[in-house]
């Protein structure tokens, strides 16, 4: 069976990620490759019909109940499988995007995070091991920023990930698509992923909550029930 | 230094071709580029700022000196071959204009150096009406003091060969004193505009029209002299505007002159 290469897509909700890889992958058609798609999300997602306008076959994991990072990483190799039977030599994984307390790369997948450039400038730290572990970053919406805001912005994600391609595309026009499905077609070999490793490790969710609880208070918590801790009084007049 | 660029014709919104097929674009010159809104005066500066290949809503190609410019010249964020300044009104970033300065200077390959953020504050203070200062939130700043900034940013900061101004008119700044600002000898010039003023500044006026490039026309004489007389009217609204805005009434005696016949 002839080998795949995975690319796995992440960044926070509505940064444009299926814009983005919508236009994208009309570029890696042109370049001769044959990508298919799995979207990953919570409730409910409308994403698979933007993908199948380009003409690529379209899977979609609805996590329901479940982290939607978890839930992707327990089927890694069912996508695999099926990207295989439907002729792709290009899987596009492409994550739900919400607490970012994960990043879903792995070893031998290409890693992409997408960020919008409107985004707070402490994002970068905010959302930090997704960015920190990804080959390719690609900034979008930069169209509604200033020149210098882009570049500034720009520059804060190469200081803190030297490593990574960072790309500017953006997904109502297009423009920079050719170069995202470029780096795309030349970094990273097609690889088997089992066997592979998480680029960084999901969080522990085992208490009472991950289990269906709904009622507050301590006497409901089991498990890994981690408390905070606050600041000493400060003996400021209540 | 580049000599030459050459925006090869793609479609217009309907897809069919665009009327102007090749637009040569050279140095020391100004270039306004003119028409209705929704016309596509800015997707044609958004082209020429990607050096678009093809790759974009329509369809155009830019030729660096009479070549498709290399991967490098497109992508590689150190080259920086275009300045712009674009529509928008204001900033996303959550930090000090002394900040942002500094770290847009390094960017663009200078030195982090105090000095620059006096030069460029100086800059934006001469446009803008109330003054912003060093430790402003670049978020709070208004709209025209925005504008101010992102005006003497590309004038102090972006030292670029080509400049890409888009609208400058929009927000209450001396838009006179931002051209002279931005626009100095030996550099590619564009602007988009809806002012006749600034339209006239340019000895080349490209027309837009859905989306497509339909003419392009050299100033002519009559026009030159129009411009003039133009500048004349704009100084007497100026003149008003300033009053107006520094909380005076207008007197018998600004009624007169606005009465008058310019004088050129």
């Amino acid at each position: 069976m002839k080998r795949m290469k995975v690319i796995v897509v992440a960044g926070p909700p509505a940064s444009g990620k299926t814009s983005v890889m919508v236009h994208s992958i009309r570029a890696m058609q042109r370049f001769g490759m044959t990508p298919a798609v799995v979207k990953i999300d919570c409730l409910a997602t409308e994403d698979d019909a933007a993908y199948a306008s380009v003409g690529v076959p379209v899977a979609v994991g609805l996590s329901e109940d479940i982290c939607p990072d978890h839930y992707y990483v327990v089927n890694l190799e069912e996508m695999t499988q099926w990207g295989k039977s439907v002729g792709a030599d290009v899987l596009i994984i492409e994550t739900a995007g919400l607490c970012h307390r994960c990043a879903p790369g792995i070893d031998r997948a290409l890693s992409v995070c997408v960020v919008d450039c409107r985004s707070s400038i402490k994002i970068p730290k905010k959302i930090g091991p997704v960015l920190t572990t990804s080959d390719v970053i690609i900034l979008a919406k930069g169209d509604s920023v200033s020149q210098a805001e882009r570049e500034v912005f720009h520059a804060r994600l190469r200081n803190i990930n030297p490593g990574a391609d960072i790309i500017e595309a953006n997904g109502l026009t297009g423009a920079g698509s050719e170069h995202v499905a470029r780096v795309f077609t030349e970094k990273f070999e097609a690889a088997d992923l089992v066997g592979s490793r998480l680029r960084h490790p999901m969080p522990t969710a085992i208490c009472s909550y991950c289990m269906g609880e709904i009622r507050v208070g301590n006497a409901f918590q089991q498990g890994a029930v981690y408390k905070m801790s606050f600041p000493e009084n400060t003996g400021g007049a209540l | 230094m580049i000599d030459s660029i050459t925006v090869c014709g793609g479609m217009d919104k309907a897809g069919r071709p665009e009327v102007i097929q090749t637009l040569d674009i050279r140095k020391g010159r100004i270039y306004s580029i003119v028409g209705f809104t929704g016309s596509g005066k800015s997707q044609l500066i958004g082209d020429i700022e990607q050096l678009a290949q093809n790759d974009t809503v329509t369809g155009r190609k830019i030729l660096i000196d009479g070549k498709v410019p290399d991967y490098s010249m497109r992508f590689n964020p150190d080259v920086k071959l275009v300045a712009q300044l674009s529509q928008n009104m204001n900033f996303v970033l959550e930090m000090t204009v002394r900040e942002f300065l500094l770290l847009h200077a390094e960017c663009r390959g200078g030195v982090r150096r105090e000095s620059l953020v006096d030069e460029v504050l100086e800059c934006v203070n001469s446009l803008a009406g109330e003054p912003v200062g060093p430790d402003d939130i670049l978020t709070r700043l208004s709209g025209g003091q925005s504008r101010a900034l992102m005006i003497a940013d590309v004038a102090v900061i972006s030292s670029s060969p080509v400049i890409l101004i888009d609208e400058i008119e929009n927000a209450g700044i001396d838009r006179q004193k931002a051209m002279d600002l931005l626009t100095c000898q030996g550099k590619f010039v564009l602007i988009v505009t809806h002012d006749p003023l600034l339209a006239l500044m340019g000895s080349r006026r490209i027309v837009m029209e859905n989306g497509g490039m339909t003419a392009v026309l050299d100033i002519t004489e009559e026009e030159q002299k129009a411009g003039v007389v133009l500048s004349a009217y704009s100084e007497k609204i100026f003149a008003a505007q300033t009053r107006i805005r520094s909380g005076k009434s207008l007197s018998a005696f600004d009624l007169e002159i606005l009465h008058q016949e310019v004088v050129v």
